[in-house]
């Protein structure tokens, strides 16, 4: 697999390793809860939900007793470059208004939610359907008591604008902050990661510096069992899988008979 | 009642009948009207568009609507630029529909989009990578463009002709006229070519990227020829449609002619390039992305019929009748063909947006379908409804078709 996080400064990523998660679902809730999205009375209408963390079940086809399942947790890519050779993720290159953009010191792709007209051309570009829309005024029922839990770190996002995964952004602004307060001007491998990464009971997912060879994810990616969603669309995604069976990863890309590479014999 | 405001010597039905056949565009604008209150009101969940399909009805309507009022530009470069004098007889018509089918799209897309207040940020905050911001630009301006080429038209009626000043700044109007269709020329061309390119750029949806020449894809050149060769088919169709209605001859057979031969012959070049495109889409860029053609209507409504519909029926055979003179110049031949060629472009940009959406790209996700709301429908059919009330009342109260008066002497 081709490796190209040559740059100098942080990209920040994922690793998540997919023979580990069991489909829980503990990151989408993480995730929902500490980012503030906003839910309906009736969530029944799931082209129409937000969920920054989508939980995907794939089968390998078979038949019982060779039924095998497994589950794709799916962010926001974060896309790093255009397959063309440009510098900007599919999304940000459409956005009409600039209201997204990557952040070339850390490789995260933020979304303003007060400049996004609503387009939704965003959600076009996207093949990961990782781009949501707010159909709905934000709502946070308070007979639950949802709007007290509601973290002041994220601003709620209005009607009519796109959101998505923001790798937690604010954790890394709060890590900044304390270690400026400290008087060190990095911070640790451990002091920013984001929620999903926190809760994983398993813990399935690894988050850090894909740059920095002292993080474990930058260890992990270089694992034959590595891999990216869609690697051949070349989007480049700072997420990476990791999987030892080989019908997990040949559903992770689209491939042309015979274009396949296995990894091992029997899987 | 108002026959001291019609164009001079002409005849037309009395106002009553006038109105009761407007009824339907009416309702029609009634209903858009309802939708849009209900749409900015309580948000765009009043439609069926979802996080899959974040484009459907209104922007095919949008884009369709575009390439068809494409005979606007495309009329007025023909006329003032290349010169053709017979098309002068048609331009005014051309201008009208286009200004219809530009204003309607406009306002399509102000509602279409979550925060409509936000529109401006476009202008403000633009993204000179993004194509849509080329589109919104050159719409913008071009549509200012056609309301300058409007005026004039609309300073010919007869009362208000009878004021000098008006009377003068649409006789100097219509001198430079030369200059708005040189404008109109260029900035159309931008922006049916970024049309084109919003869908060629998804290099992250093989089904719609497309390779390109610099940062145009190939898409940007087809939607341009696409556009001018249906766009003058459109004009052919409405004013044929007006003299079904009105029962005259309203336009001599010699501009039609050019017009529809001229259609021919682009939509030929155009659908050849389109057949060359589709086999390098199918041979370069699909096997680049792991999949293969047909693993694009492996399910779904949407299959190859549409390929075969788009680029054969409404392609090919619409390209061979208006080339060939004995076919086009039987009036109903030639209105066939323009329907075809129409419906054509048409599929073209509806497989664009909706086939494109409904199509995962990840290999565990689903096909997903999409059936507008009743909302869409509204909004959409209300810009046929306002099309139809401005139309008519040009035609009614203004001189759209100058031979009008010699084609049909009052005797």
């Amino acid at each position: 697999m081709k490796k190209d996080h040559g740059h100098v400064g942080k990209k920040y990523g994922m690793v998540i390793d997919l023979d580990k998660c069991t489909g829980c679902g503990t990151c989408m809730t993480a995730c929902a809860a500490e980012n503030n999205v906003s839910v309906r009375k009736d969530e029944s209408d799931k082209e129409r939900s937000i969920t920054w963390m989508q939980l995907y079940q794939i089968s390998n086809g078979k038949k019982f007793p060779d039924t095998r399942y497994s589950y794709f947790p799916r962010p926001c890519m974060h896309c790093d470059e255009d397959g063309r050779g440009g510098h900007h993720p599919s999304c940000v290159s459409v956005c009409v208004a600039s209201a997204t953009r990557l952040d070339p010191h850390t490789g995260i792709v933020s979304q303003i939610y007060t400049r996004c007209i609503g387009c939704r051309y965003c959600q076009a570009a996207c093949p990961f359907d990782a781009r949501y829309f707010n159909w709905w005024d934000a709502y946070f029922p308070k007979e639950k008591g949802l709007d007290r839990y509601l973290s002041p770190d994220v601003s709620p996002r209005m009607r009519g604008v796109i959101e998505k995964c923001s790798f937690c952004h604010h954790r890394l602004m709060r890590a900044k902050n304390q270690a400026y307060a400290e008087g060190r001007r990095e911070i640790g491998e451990h002091e920013y990661i984001t929620a999903c990464t926190e809760v994983c009971p398993v813990q399935a997912i690894t988050f850090g510096d894909l740059n920095n060879p002292k993080h474990k994810v930058h260890e992990l990616i270089q694992l034959p069992t590595a891999f990216r969603l869609l690697e051949r669309l070349n989007t480049k995604p700072k997420v990476y899988y990791l999987s030892t069976k080989d019908w997990v990863r040949r559903l992770a890309d689209n491939y042309r008979p015979g274009e396949f590479k296995r990894l091992s014999k029997g899987s | 009642m108002d026959s001291p405001i019609w164009p001079e010597g002409v005849k037309r039905c009395s106002l009553t009948t006038f109105l009761i056949l407007l009824l339907p565009c009416f309702g029609l604008l009634a209903w858009g009207g309802l939708s849009a209150v209900l749409c900015l009101w309580k948000g765009l969940n009043q439609t069926n568009m979802s996080n899959v399909f974040a484009f459907a009805l209104w922007i095919v309507f949008d884009l369709a609507v575009i390439a068809l009022g494409a005979g606007a530009f495309f009329t007025g470069f023909l006329t003032y630029i290349i010169n053709r004098k017979e098309l002068k007889n048609i331009i005014n018509a051309a201008v009208i529909i286009g200004f219809i089918c530009y204003s309607g799209a406009m306002a399509m897309l102000g509602i279409d989009i979550g925060q409509p207040i936000r529109g401006w940020f476009i202008y403000w905050h633009a993204n000179i990578h993004s194509m849509l911001v080329e589109v919104s630009f050159c719409i913008g301006c071009y549509l200012i463009v056609l309301i300058i080429e409007f005026v004039p038209i609309i300073f010919e009626n007869r009362k208000l002709n009878e004021i000098k000043p008006i009377r003068l700044i649409g006789h100097n109007l219509h001198e430079v006229m030369a200059v708005f269709a040189a404008t109109g020329t260029f900035l159309s061309f931008f922006h049916q070519g970024s049309l084109g390119g919003m869908f060629g750029v998804l290099y992250g949806r093989p089904f719609a990227a497309r390779e390109g020449f610099y940062i145009w894809p190939w898409t940007f050149f087809l939607f341009i020829l696409s556009a001018i060769a249906c766009g003058p088919c459109f004009t052919i169709l409405c004013t044929k449609l007006t003299e079904f209605m009105s029962g005259k001859k309203l336009v001599p057979d010699n501009a039609i002619q050019t017009l529809a031969k001229i259609s021919g012959w682009l939509l030929s070049f155009y659908i050849v390039l389109k057949i060359i495109d589709t086999l390098g889409w199918i041979y370069g860029v699909v096997p680049k992305a792991g999949l293969t053609f047909m693993d694009f209507y492996r399910e779904g409504p949407y299959g190859v019929w549409l390929v075969v519909c788009e680029i054969l029926i409404c392609g090919v055979i619409p390209a061979v009748m208006l080339m060939i003179p004995r076919i086009r110049q039987n009036g109903t031949w030639l209105v066939i063909a323009g329907i075809l060629n129409c419906t054509g472009i048409v599929i073209n940009r509806f497989v664009f947006i909706v086939v494109t959406l409904a199509i995962p790209v990840m290999p565990f996700d689903r096909f997903w379908s999409y059936i507008p709301t009743w909302q869409e429908w509204g909004i959409g059919l209300a810009v046929l409804g306002y099309g139809v009330l401005v139309y008519a009342l040009s035609y009614r109260y203004l001189p759209v078709f100058p031979k009008e008066k010699e084609l049909n002497i009052i005797t």
